[in-house]
């Protein structure tokens, strides 16, 4: 009989970790040796009881369509799962993500992949965008279909994850087969044990991926604002709300990555009262209105997106996180010697700052113009609710 | 007609204590002491004493404390002594009973059933005495979303009228009328102190108090006293208040003989004329009539200032709240029904309305479901009655609390619950000039600053506690509490786990 | 020097200042026993005037040219020219009631205790050295009515 300790959604369960990530800035791809080599380097910041890896660019024949991992505790789970598919998505391909036999991986999920389009007649009908429309699916999935959940569903990206120490869950995954321009890697070290894989990080959503190390204590101030806007907090961890709250501010508000991690590590009061009265203007309207997306509480987090790689500490700089480049690649890791295990000629190693996010971005991306304001997407409220004065003509 | 009431209270008094100096004689409005020089000692008419404790407070030789009066019931619980007694003034006089304060009777005080959070091992506790520790808070209307020019860091969306607070703890309504102008003054004084506000209330805003008008928020109510465009331009805020805790669905009488020539001035009504605040507005018969209020106001300033509306939670508080908040009120102010009054028919102060906790927990889950929590301000009001009360407040989902009682009390105020008899002996609650002259707004405004900043300063330590450094972090945040003693429904309602989960 | 001031507005007629200067000045220094137990019975140097209406209390103001000092005909009352403090010797004192005609402010009394007449004024709560100490009138006044600060008058 299976003993009952509720996992990940059941309850909330605190966690240590280790995380890493690497980038190619030119989007050269790399397989997923090195990022492997430097999880297992921090061994002893997990227990066994999680790790995982988000890979980006290793899907380029199908880099069209939303890439869906998926893990079922039945068969049950994966016939239903499909035929909410079949109701919601063109499906291109699906497949059996191959694994390896290892020794210590045990009660393995079946895991499966499918590389989906949205049903046009079903989207035009939602009234919805793209993304807007997939991220629901995937909340769906989650909340409604027992047994089934989304490791990630993204374009041309992947996580791939489960209970068990990092090193063994990526040769359980072969992720040695896969080339990415961008890996991040986590190993997790739970204060009790949920022995559930869909609670193993990366968590994803749509071209997101988190990893975290850290323990926010504006937990439930976070998921109680994403959650007036759409968003269930299934799984009641912190990297589920991180990437929800980025999801928000960036997608949906059309903020720059930056932006969005500077609201999560706002600048002191005492700070803001200093600045150049436009700046402060600025700086008191981003806290005044995003006050609830402030992240409080030791974190370390990667944010994996298709744009590139950010870095952010908690504003108090609680955890431990350090950063180093060699020609186009950039690393990142919870500990400076998993940086230098892989790259031994590292330069211009660092710690980075508390509250100051460290954004890395493809060079294709960040050749582009960067739009300066987000006025993609406003939604409108009607105007005499907006308590300005409404404009008159004269 | 034979008198069938008792005294309340018997003054007792340590005779090998009392000098007979008569301090007690000159403090007691209520007539109570009496030196007798004849008999060489100090008696007491008892029945006259409500219980006040300023002689107590007042005496050099602290000589003097005050009983219950030992008369006992029959032992029912249900013909109490206290229920015979309200029949027999009743009988006697054919009147509603008037009572003052908040409710007193023993209704579940669910702050009392939640407890706070803090951090073990897994996450550190923060020393607020090392790092920064904010209690900042910005109340007011908020856009869904900004636009920005993040480039050269400038605000694209602007942003509507908002009113900063250096700590989430306001002072809300005490009408000029109600309490002393010096009482108000005091608060005023504590308010710019302390960089928060206090409240008008219905009575309109004192000439001397102008000068606090950044730290004054200015009540439209039923009777509309003192209302005009100087008094709504003077302010840092508006509100509308539509109900009060203590008495929900009703108004408010205050009788001529309180309206002397300065209160006449403020509430700009003749002289000795009784001023009538009707029991709902005659100009808002439903939400859209609200509407059309807080767009006048709106107008009546330029959109420059926020625009509050204070309802008294009733049963269908989460829904009324929602409306208010499309009807484009910028900051929603809950008053249970523990919530403090000048005076109020006893009937209702004791039986009508909820506790602001269930209230307060439902408002901002309704508000949420909506999705417009974080557009609209949120506060909570109604005996919160120290610094764990605001925290918890807070946690549950307020951007900021109200007090009141705490503040009379801080001031002087003993709760004697005796407000509408304006005998008040501590200056508080009266408008006689000899009553009025005992409270110093020097004095007391160094006492209400005082516990305000103790209670910030706990709120520190509770916050650095629970391993967040900014009030940002606790607004909404259920989880830093847990309840104890409380059914599955009332967990539901409030919206937190039991202890131990 | 620091004087004491009476204020009225703020004055309530409550005399806590007569009874906190009368223990003070008594050999217990407490209230009750001041009261009650005392022989050689202190007198109050400050006295509440008026009613509850309108009330103000009435004390030394160690004038800068002391008209009482002038005035006494034993040199018990005495300016101390360190500390600009009006006090009497009453080991000189003779009683003759010369000082109380003299203030222009009725702060002097001149009483009988036990059958001996001496004049007694405030001495702002000094060990009788001419320091002065913490005036307890000023202490016991529950509403600021009696504030203890430094003059702009002359010394």
């Amino acid at each position: 009989m299976r003993i009952m300790i509720p996992r990940e959604g059941e309850v909330r369960i605190p966690s240590g970790c280790a995380i890493s990530g690497i980038m190619d800035r030119s989007g050269a791809r790399h397989d997923g040796s090195d990022i492997l080599k430097s999880i297992s380097l921090m061994h002893d910041r997990s227990n066994g009881l999680g790790g995982g890896f988000a890979a980006y660019g290793i899907y380029p024949d199908y880099k069209d369509f939303y890439a869906f991992h998926m893990l079922y505790e039945s068969k049950e789970a994966r016939t239903a799962t499909e035929a909410f598919f079949d109701t919601r998505f063109e499906c291109e391909k699906q497949e059996v993500i191959p694994t390896d036999d290892v020794k210590s991986i045990k009660h393995a999920p079946l895991i499966w992949r499918y590389f989906l389009k949205p049903d046009p007649v079903a989207l035009l009908r939602s009234e919805l965008d793209e993304d807007e429309y997939v991220m629901r699916c995937v909340f769906h999935i989650n909340s409604n279909i027992p047994g089934a959940f989304v490791a990630s569903s993204g374009k041309n990206m992947g996580a791939f994850k489960g209970v068990g120490y990092p090193e063994e869950i990526g040769e359980f995954y072969r992720i040695t087969d896969y080339k990415a321009w961008l890996w991040t890697a986590h190993g997790r070290f739970p204060t009790n044990t949920p022995g559930w894989w869909g609670g193993a990080h990366p968590f994803t959503l749509l071209n997101w991926s988190v990893v975290h190390n850290g323990e926010i204590s504006s937990y439930d101030a976070n998921r109680r604002y994403v959650e007036q806007f759409g968003y269930h907090c299934e799984l009641q961890t912190d990297t589920e709300v991180i990437t929800y709250l980025f999801d928000l501010l960036v997608r949906r508000h059309g903020l720059q990555m930056e932006t969005a991690a500077h609201i999560f590590t706002a600048p002191e009061w005492d700070e803001i009262d200093k600045m150049p009265p436009e700046q402060r203007k600025y700086e008191t309207a981003l806290r005044a209105v995003y006050s609830s997306a402030l992240i409080n509480g030791p974190f370390s987090i990667l944010v994996g997106s298709d744009q590139g790689l950010l870095a952010l500490n908690d504003r108090l700089k609680l955890r431990a996180l350090m950063v180093g480049e060699k020609g186009s690649m950039v690393y990142l890791a919870s500990e400076q010697a998993a940086i230098e295990n892989i790259c031994p000629d590292v330069e211009n190693v660092r710690s980075i700052e508390g509250g100051v996010p460290f954004v890395v971005r493809l060079d294709e991306v960040a050749s582009q113009q960067a739009p300066t304001e987000n006025l993609l997407r406003v939604e409108h409220l009607p105007e005499n609710l907006t308590g300005v004065m409404p404009r008159r003509d004269a | 007609m034979l008198d069938f009431t008792l005294p309340r209270y018997r003054v007792v008094r340590d005779e090998d204590l009392c000098i007979q100096c008569g301090v007690c004689e000159r403090s007691c409005s209520n007539k109570v002491h009496k030196v007798e020089e004849d008999l060489g000692k100090v008696t007491a008419a008892h029945k006259s004493c409500v219980n006040c404790q300023r002689c107590v407070c007042m005496c050099p030789t602290g000589a003097l404390h005050i009983e219950n009066w030992p008369q006992v019931g029959n032992g029912s619980a249900n013909w109490n002594l206290p229920a015979l007694q309200d029949i027999a003034k009743q009988s006697q006089t054919g009147a509603v009973l008037l009572a003052s304060m908040g409710n007193p009777k023993p209704y579940p005080i669910y702050w009392d059933h939640l407890l706070l959070n803090a951090s073990q091992v897994t996450n550190p506790s923060i020393d607020p005495l090392r790092e920064p520790m904010e209690t900042r808070v910005i109340l007011g209307r908020k856009p869904a979303k900004l636009v920005v020019n993040e480039r050269e860091q400038k605000v694209i969306t602007e942003l509507p009228p908002q009113v900063k607070l250096k700590t989430p703890i306001m002072f809300s309504a005490m009408s000029f009328g109600s309490i002393s102008l010096n009482a108000q003054k005091s608060l005023a004084m504590a308010a710019r102190e302390l960089g928060t506000c206090f409240n008008t209330g219905e009575g309109g805003l004192h000439r001397d108090l102008e000068q606090y008008g950044e730290n004054a928020i200015v009540q439209v109510a039923s009777g509309r006293f003192g209302v005009d465009p100087h008094y709504l331009n003077t302010a840092a805020m508006i509100e509308i208040k539509i109900g009060q805790g203590a008495k929900p669905g009703i108004g408010g009488h205050l009788p001529g003989e309180k309206i002397n020539d300065e209160v006449s001035r403020t509430r700009m009504i003749p002289k000795g004329t009784d001023a009538i605040s009707p029991a709902p507005h005659h100009d808002i018969y439903s939400i859209e009539d609200l509407r059309q209020l807080i767009f006048s106001l709106k107008e009546a300033t330029c959109y420059t200032k926020p625009v509050a509306v204070k309802i008294a939670a009733v049963h269908n508080v989460a829904a009324i709240a929602s409306g208010v908040a499309s009807a484009g009120a910028d900051v929603i102010v809950v008053d249970g029904f523990r919530g403090g009054t000048g005076a109020a028919p006893t009937r209702i102060r004791d039986n009508v309305g909820i506790p602001i906790e269930l209230a307060l927990a439902a408002c901002d889950q309704r508000l949420r479901d909506e999705s417009i929590r974080s557009q609209v301000s949120l506060v909570a009001a109604g005996s919160i009655r120290h610094s764990a009360d605001v925290v918890r407040a807070i946690a549950l989902g307020a951007d900021a609390c109200y007090i009141a009682s705490s503040a009379l009390i801080a001031m002087g105020c003993h709760q004697c619950q005796d407000c509408s008899s304006g005998k008040c002996n501590w200056g508080l609650a009266t408008q006689d000039p000899n009553l009025t002259r005992r409270l110093n707004p020097e004095i007391a405004a160094e006492r209400v600053v005082n516990m305000v900043n103790a209670w910030t300063h706990e709120i520190k330590e509770m916050m650095g506690g629970m391993g967040v450094n900014s009030v940002d972090s606790l607004r909404g945040n259920r989880l830093m509490l847990r309840g104890v003693g409380l059914t599955e429904k009332e967990l539901e309602i409030l919206g937190v786990k039991y202890a131990g989960e | 020097m620091k004087r004491i001031y009476a204020i009225e507005k703020w004055c309530i007629d409550c005399k806590r200042c007569e009874v906190a200067c009368k223990a003070f000045h008594s050999k217990s220094k407490d209230p009750v026993r001041a009261y009650k137990y005392e022989d050689n019975v202190p007198q109050p140097r400050i006295h509440v005037e008026g009613d509850l209406d309108l009330s103000v209390a009435i004390n030394c103001r160690h004038c800068e040219k002391p008209l009482c000092v002038e005035g006494c005909i034993s040199g018990a009352l005495k300016k101390d020219p360190e500390t600009g403090m009006v006090y009497c010797d009453q080991n000189l004192c003779v009683g003759c009631r010369t000082c109380v005609s003299m203030c222009p402010f009725g702060a002097v009394q001149v009483v009988e205790v036990n059958g001996i007449t001496k004049a007694y004024k405030c001495d702002l709560c000094s060990d009788g050295t001419g320091e002065p100490g913490c005036p307890s009138c000023v202490a016991a006044c529950p509403n600021g009515a009696l504030v203890y600060v430094e003059s702009e008058e002359g010394f």
